[in-house]
């Protein structure tokens, strides 16, 4: 128990192979206009090639190459998945924070308000977001954020709330310290593993999320994404099952790899709280 | 339980919605302000354009031209006597539509639930009977998968596989309508329109449910009321169907109540990918037609059912966990 938190993390299969998959589908991402043509919406080819013959990964129904449709895809989608969860985690986490530490009726409104984000419908909520907005990339942020902060809220609240009785932090409520301080200095390096682990599983849905926009013809416009590769290869799926099957699949392993780094962290930052 | 102290339990959980409920229809109210243009300009849009006059005159008529908080009061109103507006688009009252469509997604979501639900319960309880084994492991990667599949695309794989290639099922819709079957005929067709779309949309909840149930029955199983009961000679069968099988339930009945207003969202996207004519489906058209009376009365009308499965998922509970004391303290 005593070895190194990172290796702990490596030692554990799932989690390594998420590892490695989250690490190529990054560096993809980084590197997409050194690895694949350059405007994934370019026409570079006859339509409908198959995959793993001539062009790469076969073409779409327009002849543009589905390689660079993955790579720039992963670009946006992680991207967009990626800032959507810190916002999630800032504004979630500043909701937790102010109603753990205030109590009262402060934690009343705001605790209130963070049930009413979880018991309305969030998917339907968040299309009417972006479909209020018009969609950009911006208004699929702030619709993933608005309905993905009510669980940082809560575990947030929960750290705060035993925290708060804590004797250092009564000791620097004692000596004068501001709320800010207190709340910055000495509660949230203490929270900071269940918010790690909590973010990190967001991202995960974040990304379903962001997808399922996108596939539904809401994601932004002009910049490829994994779903909006399902939604149009949807039509020709009796005779090009691939476009639909290979982006798919990119979603599938990215979210399964988030998953298990999620639960591999959770289980390396909480040794105690193993899941059975 | 006592039948007039339920009753009042729910009544109470009831009232507790309400704010629930207004909270929505002011969320509405808002994003309605968010949208370009309002009613008198949709209206003259759609009359293929109107003079100026013509427009400050339905904005009166409308109370547009009111300050915000009257306008607000107006719309709370006209939703509380259940007046959802009028969708253009498709020239009829924005309730008559979407009652239409109400029962298409019940079903499906009732058929998702009893799938899901069951089928959880039977795969947890056996991964964890078989706990550390290759069973449980094979089971446990499954539901990892099915975890992190996106919905939209695995239905799309199934409708390849079985509609497509294999052709079993059906690629759309929710009954073979040039058939004109009737009774038993229909109720066939409509279930085999039906399994594939409650596969889809139930996959995702069927592995949370697993990994909880196995999650608790592993729990259950080092609980003092199991040594007990192995204490007085009851076989590892009874315990486990008589004693550890019921409160085990319990988390997972909690979970499919919280999972009702995702289960919503999903059917939106199962809708859209199998044709389902029902409120998904609805909403989907209706966001490209840019009727926006319609997609927020779809919105209210599913924050209300989530509101009311939740209050029946609280009465169930009541009824399976008799140490909950209803009324009293």
């Amino acid at each position: 128990m005593t070895r190194p938190f990172w290796i702990r993390l490596v030692a554990n299969p799932r989690a390594a192979f998420g590892l490695v998959w989250l690490g190529l589908v990054v560096l993809a991402a980084l590197a997409a206009p050194l690895i694949a043509q350059a405007d994934p919406f370019a026409i570079t080819g006859s339509p409908f090639a198959r995959p793993f013959g001539e062009s790469g990964l076969g073409t779409d129904s327009l002849g543009r190459s589905v390689w660079s449709g993955l790579v720039f895809g992963a670009r946006t989608t992680l991207l967009i998945a990626v800032i959507a969860t810190l916002s999630a985690v800032a504004f979630g986490g500043l909701v937790g924070a102010l109603a753990g530490f205030y109590g009262g009726r402060i934690d009343d409104l705001l605790m209130r308000l963070t049930e009413f984000f979880q018991t309305i419908p969030s998917f339907i909520f968040a299309i009417l977001l972006v479909a209020m907005l018009s969609p950009s990339a911006t208004s699929v942020v702030v619709a993933i954020a608005t309905v993905s902060w009510p669980p940082i809220a809560r575990v947030v609240r929960g750290e705060v709330l035993t925290l708060r009785s804590r004797e250092f932090v009564q000791a620097a409520i004692t000596l004068g310290e501001r709320d800010a301080a207190i709340l910055l200095r000495q509660i949230l390096p203490n929270a900071l593993s269940p918010l790690i682990v909590t973010g990190s599983l967001l991202v995960a849905t974040a990304i379903l999320t962001e997808s399922a926009l996108s596939f539904l013809g809401l994601g932004a416009p002009n910049l490829m994404s994994w779903g909006f590769m399902v939604g149009a290869g949807r039509s020709f799926l009796r005779d090009a099952w691939w476009l639909v099957a290979i982006p798919g699949v990119a979603i599938l392993l990215t979210v399964l790899s988030i998953n298990l780094v999620g639960e591999a962290l959770n289980d390396a930052l909480n040794p105690r709280l193993r899941t059975p | 339980m006592h039948g007039t102290r339920l009753v009042r339990y729910a009544l109470l959980r009831l009232l507790q919605a309400v704010p629930v409920v207004l909270g929505v229809v002011v969320l509405n109210f808002l994003l309605l302000q968010l949208a370009p243009g309002d009613a008198a300009t949709v209206l003259a849009g759609e009359a293929g354009g109107a003079p100026p006059e013509y427009v400050a005159e339905l904005r009166a008529r409308f109370g547009l031209d009111q300050p915000m908080l009257v306008q607000l009061g107006l719309y709370l109103k006209n939703i509380l006597l259940l007046d959802l507006g009028y969708s253009f688009r498709n020239s009829a009252p924005v309730l008559d539509l979407i009652l239409e469509r109400l029962w298409p997604t019940l079903l499906l979501m009732g058929a998702t639930f009893v799938l899901s639900v069951g089928g959880g319960v039977v795969v947890g309880l056996l991964a964890a009977l078989w706990v550390r084994t290759w069973r449980d492991h094979l089971i446990s990667v499954v539901a990892v998968i099915a975890y992190a599949t996106p919905l939209f695309w695995i239905g799309l794989m199934l409708i390849l596989v079985f509609s497509i290639w294999l052709d079993w099922f059906p690629t759309s819709g929710m009954e073979d309508v040039v058939a004109f079957n009737e009774g038993w005929a229909r109720i066939i067709d409509i279930a085999h329109h039906l399994v594939l779309p409650t596969i889809t949309l139930s996959l995702f909840y069927l592995a949370l449910y697993t990994r909880l149930m196995r999650a608790t029955v592993l729990e259950q199983r080092g609980a003092e009321y199991v040594t007990t009961a192995r204490a007085k000679g009851l076989t590892e069968g009874r315990i486990t169907m008589r004693h550890i099988l019921r409160n085990a339930l319990l988390p997972v009945v909690t979970m499919a109540g919280v999972q009702v207003g995702a289960l919503l969202g999903g059917s939106v996207v199962v809708e859209t990918v199998f044709a389902w004519p029902g409120l998904g489906q609805l909403a989907f058209q209706s966001l490209f037609a840019r009727d926006f009376n319609l997609l927020l009365g779809i919105f209210f009308l599913s924050a209300c059912l989530v509101v009311i499965v939740n209050l029946m998922v609280d009465v169930i509970y009541v009824l399976l966990d008799p140490r909950i004391r209803v009324g009293g303290a």
